[in-house]
């Protein structure tokens, strides 16, 4: 292969990356400065309350809990190997709040809520129901990415704290279940150990993600091609950029909290 | 009135609007035919300001379309959808009242429902309807929701994009006579895309045939049979021979 056309076509590739990464941003400012603006829609707020929020409970409440008790299982085994087996409440705490509750509620609100917000938006687009709300003097953006996005703001930071307190549950009951520790101790090692930063961090996580997970959908919803396949490939895009914005994000957010 | 001026509008490398120019004065109904990727969708939606044309104006009751208020611009139009385009999440009356509910139209929620029970009779739907989502109503129903939704702030201009598209030719000769009906008793303007020969024969006072992203012919629907222009003679007998490809 011609090694001037490979770079060619690694210029053309970081471009149009470049390109797609500027168009997102300006969505995201388009869509937060119309949460700012009225017209208002409280009953869309609700409802998309209602979406990402609570009926995200039970997954983000699932993982958390089984997340958490498997990290005590391996933090014990692990710390077996040098006589460290006491850290357990320790790391599990500093694992979830930190790194493990944020990452996960993330990447599960990308999976439940990206895509939903995706599928449902691009749906809307091949059916012409975003140009029926134009006709009807609504602007798209208010209505339909505003309280999503909003929305998603509020909630997914909620999330993560109840991600984090239902890890922190899971691991202390293998650790007193199965592992022998005492569960006072737990407690108080759990609760000395956290500091208000790392609890700070873990929220301001949770709103990032939650903006990307809500952004991520409306974009590509809003972007969508035609038919069946271009809601499919709206849906599928919208989930894999999110995850992948979400880890981006939370390296870089860990640098800012936790850099040395 | 509205009238189109050398309007164009390309996507990509198709040139699908080439200079179309075309009036609809006050209070009558134009119908625009031609066959299917020829334009009219897109004519509609450029007066609606849902595509930006490339070049031309676009002028209502002498005011250009493209500059002021969007919202009391749109507030004026009301519309029917090929395919209803009916929002899911709502129940049939919210859909219909949508505009009295929200916006600067916003009336009361009793209010709102009693003119989209109004507005359900007026399209022949009775008012258990009212409370259905829209995918438990058939093509023909969502039609009428549609139209319902379409007159239902009493617009001064209505579109119709295919109305009669995937009905049955009674419910398609019903949903023809209502929009003849509501157009003529409310006095609005009507703009009408179809490749439906009987919707044009039932709706329009006008027909425009647009091909090759031109009107071709303009005229008085009575003149339409008489009308010598090929391409509207090709295309009310449906015959592959003629100025229009058949395969395109």
């Amino acid at each position: 292969m011609n090694p001037l056309a490979a770079l060619g076509g690694l210029g053309r590739a970081v471009l149009t990356l470049f390109a797609n990464f500027g168009k997102v941003a300006i969505f995201a400012l388009d869509a937060i400065s119309h949460i700012f603006r009225p017209p208002y829609y409280p009953r869309e707020f609700a409802v998309a309350l209602m979406n990402v929020g609570w009926l995200s409970l039970p997954v983000v409440g699932l993982t958390a809990i089984f997340t958490g008790g498997a990290l005590a299982l391996q933090i014990y085994a692990g710390g077996a190997r040098f006589n460290a087996e006491a850290v357990v409440p320790q790391i599990v705490a500093i694992g979830m709040v930190r790194e493990l509750g944020p990452v996960l509620v993330g990447l599960m609100i990308a999976a439940r809520v990206t895509s939903s917000i995706a599928a449902e938006i691009a749906t809307m687009k091949v059916t012409e129901q975003i140009d029926a709300l134009v006709t009807l003097s609504t602007h798209p953006m208010k209505y339909l990415t505003a309280p999503r996005v909003l929305a998603a703001l509020i909630t997914v930071p909620i999330l993560v704290g109840i991600g984090d307190i239902i890890g922190i549950a899971g691991g202390y009951v293998v650790a007193t279940e199965n592992l022998g520790f005492n569960a006072a101790t737990y407690l108080l090692n759990t609760v000395n150990f956290l500091e208000v930063k790392d609890i700070v961090s873990s929220l301001v996580k949770g709103a990032a993600f939650g903006l990307i997970a809500a952004v991520m959908g409306c974009y590509y919803g809003m972007n969508s091609g035609r038919g069946a396949q271009g809601v499919g490939r709206a849906t599928k895009s919208s989930v894999e950029s999110a995850a992948i914005m979400i880890l981006a994000a939370n390296f870089i957010l860990t640098g800012v909290f936790f850099s040395v | 009135m509205i009238r189109m001026e050398n309007v164009t509008k390309a996507f990509g490398d198709n040139q699908v609007l080439q200079g179309m120019s075309l009036e609809i004065p006050k209070g009558t109904s134009m119908v625009i035919i031609g066959g299917s990727g020829t334009g009219k969708s897109v004519a509609l939606k450029c007066i609606l300001g849902l595509i930006k044309p490339d070049s031309g104006m676009i002028y209502v009751n002498g005011k250009d379309a493209t500059k002021g208020d969007r919202d009391k611009f749109l507030a004026r139009f009301g519309m029917l959808f090929q395919g209803a385009a009916l929002f899911d999440s709502l129940p049939v009356w919210q859909n219909v009242s949508f505009r009295l509910l929200r916006g600067p139209l916003k009336r009361p929620a009793e209010y709102a429902r009693e003119i989209a029970i109004e507005k359900l009779r007026r399209v022949g739907l009775k008012s258990d309807v009212a409370d259905r989502f829209p995918s438990e109503l058939s093509g023909g129903m969502q039609k009428r929701v549609g139209l319902a939704r379409a007159i239902a702030a009493e617009p001064e201009i209505i579109f119709f994009d295919e109305p009669t598209t995937g009905l049955d030719p009674i419910m398609s000769g019903v949903i023809n006579d209502l929009i003849r009906e509501i157009v003529t008793e409310m006095g609005a303007t009507a703009m009408t895309i179809t490749h439906d020969m009987s919707s044009v024969r039932a709706i329009a006072d006008n027909v425009a045939m647009l091909h090759g992203g031109v009107i071709q012919w303009t005229g008085p629907v009575g003149q339409m049979d008489a009308s010598g222009d090929p391409y509207v003679e090709q295309f009310i007998s449906g015959s592959a021979e003629g100025p229009i490809e058949a395969v395109r």
